[in-house]
């Protein structure tokens, strides 16, 4: 759409699956007529004889010859519509309609404000008590949040934030940390194909003060914190940003189960590492939000036996290689990594980098690895460059050593580790201690 | 009678959508130049080998360009610039 801004007549190509969402962006861009042209999906992995076939075969959107959109799109007259683009205003009220109980329940659901779980509906009542759980006025804007890079931003204030952690249950003492994680701008519910979710820490004071769990069953639901948190966080990303809608405002393929909640704590006090926000860059007595984003691939193993080495180098062989894990270690088996030597989790994470290695083949051999990185390698940009130079059957690195993240938690009744794909970002670790 | 509730809406603020106008389009293809925008998604560079194919085969007079964005995902103004001074029309794919 920028080409046709600059005045370059454009058709884009997508495969038919994104036909629905297209038309959603391009109509919110004030331009619904632009020209599209669809090929089945998928491309990837099709062979040229096969990618040749969908060019001179039908566009399934349109059940015309593919080409004919591609010539016509550029070289028919424009008409009207073509001429002024479309332009409106949405607006979404404070207050809905009054209406009953089973009403709101039956409208909330049909509109896709809710995670098809029930919710706490937002009375008016409810959001004032809220709001009593932090100092900021309600029509502060809290941030903006959109389901991908090529959405628009929806803007958001803490009113809304409060109308959302009612819907999810939370406590009004569990705000300030819910805004927080509203103010990091990154979407809990991405839109993309890959079926990513957003993986929430809390350190700091603030996990004991609102009764966080850290301790047996942290990555699952035995907290109302933890619970209540983390699907605050998803309600309000499908709410703030516009919506989660598959087909739509979501893409992916096989969805994930971490996008229901996924908030726990870091076990502070039994850790013999350095607590996480406190490797970066906050105080112990700071309270922090950090957001993980994947969620794709889960692992999991026990503590260092004595062939821990071999069970990791497996864990991060079949780990996905664009996305970074975030490693969840209970004490007890953190516990064993410090009387092994790895006294700080740099150490530990240091042979973690060393030995996460894949052949440079395997590397490559990968859709996201091709897309992402590859364009990177060519470009020159290390480590990239590195790995695309290495022989085929060449072992590599496959995460640098600030990529993987290590957090202990747990209820040490075992000495278990789980490995979860998700990127962190330096400024994705906020102030809780902000929005109180 | 059953009791009628007052609840917020959990939405937040879209922002105003302001229309905007194609660009103007070409009499014909021919003699023309037309940029294949490859936009780096994995395997879009055989896609668009197989485009090109198309056009010689059918209109060989189209003057075929293939240009790719500095990463995917990302805007490149510099790319753009280049269709804009060098092109007549761009065909991209394949992907959003």
């Amino acid at each position: 759409m920028s080409l046709e801004e600059q005045g370059v007549p454009t058709v884009a190509v997508h495969t038919d699956v994104f036909a629905r969402l297209v038309n959603a962006v391009t109509r919110a861009n004030g331009m619904p007529t632009s020209r599209q042209a669809y090929v089945p999906q998928p491309v990837v992995d099709r062979s040229p004889e096969q990618l040749r076939a969908y060019i001179h075969g039908t566009d399934p959107v349109s059940s015309r010859p593919f080409m004919q959109e591609v010539i016509e799109g550029l070289s028919n007259p424009l008409d009207e519509a073509d001429l002024e683009g479309v332009t409106f205003e949405r607006n979404t009220p404070r207050l809905l309609e009054s209406e009953t109980e089973d009403g709101l329940r039956q409208l909330f659901e049909a509109n896709g404000w809710t995670d098809h779980l029930p919710v706490i509906l937002p009375t008016e009542e409810r959001v004032a008590r809220m709001l009593e759980g932090t100092s900021h006025a309600p029509d502060e804007v809290v941030g903006k949040l959109r389901p991908t890079f090529f959405r628009e931003y929806w803007e958001f204030t803490v009113e809304k934030v409060a109308v959302n952690a009612v819907m999810a249950g939370a406590r009004p003492e569990y705000l300030p940390v819910i805004l927080a994680l509203a103010s990091t701008g990154q979407t809990s519910r991405s839109s993309s194909t890959n079926s990513f979710a957003m993986i929430s820490l809390i350190n700091g004071p603030i996990r004991k003060e609102i009764g966080m769990g850290d301790g047996i069953g942290v990555l699952g639901p035995y907290n109302h914190a933890n619970a209540t948190i983390g699907r605050a966080y998803n309600l309000l990303s499908i709410n703030l940003q516009g919506g989660s809608e598959p087909g739509d405002t979501y893409m992916g393929s096989l969805g994930n189960w971490y996008n229901y909640s996924s908030t726990f704590a870091e076990a502070e006090e039994r850790s013999p590492w350095t607590p996480f926000h406190v490797q970066h860059g906050y105080d112990p007595g700071e309270s922090t939000a950090s957001v993980f984003f994947g969620g794709w691939y889960t692992q999991a193993g026990y503590g260092p036996r004595e062939t821990w080495q071999e069970n990791f180098r497996h864990a991060f062989a079949g780990s996905e290689q664009y996305l970074p894990p975030i490693i969840v270690m209970d004490p007890i088996c953190a516990r064993g990594f410090v009387e092994l030597g790895y006294d700080t989790k740099e150490k530990f994470i240091g042979w973690c980098a060393d030995n996460a290695r894949l052949t440079a083949r395997e590397y490559w051999d990968n859709q996201w690895i091709q897309t992402l990185m590859r364009p990177q390698a060519v470009a020159g940009v290390e480590p990239y460059a590195s790995r695309l130079k290495a022989d085929p059957d060449e072992l590599i690195s496959i995460f640098e050593p600030d990529q993987i993240k290590i957090v202990v938690a747990g209820g040490e009744t075992q000495g278990a580790w789980k490995m979860i794909g998700g990127r962190y970002t330096p400024n994705w670790t906020v102030s809780v201690d902000d929005w109180r | 009678m059953t009791n009628k509730l007052t609840v917020h809406d959990p939405r937040g603020f879209p922002p105003k959508v302001t229309g905007k106008r194609l660009a103007p389009r070409l009499t014909g293809l021919e003699g023309k130049v037309v940029f294949l925008v490859d936009c780096l998604f994995d395997n879009s560079d055989v896609f668009m080998d197989q485009m090109q194919s198309w056009f010689a085969q059918h209109l060989p007079t189209v003057r075929i360009r293939t240009i790719r964005p500095r990463e995917s995902w990302y805007d490149d103004p510099d790319m753009r610039a280049t269709i804009g001074e060098e092109g007549d029309a761009a065909i991209l794919g394949v992907g959003l």
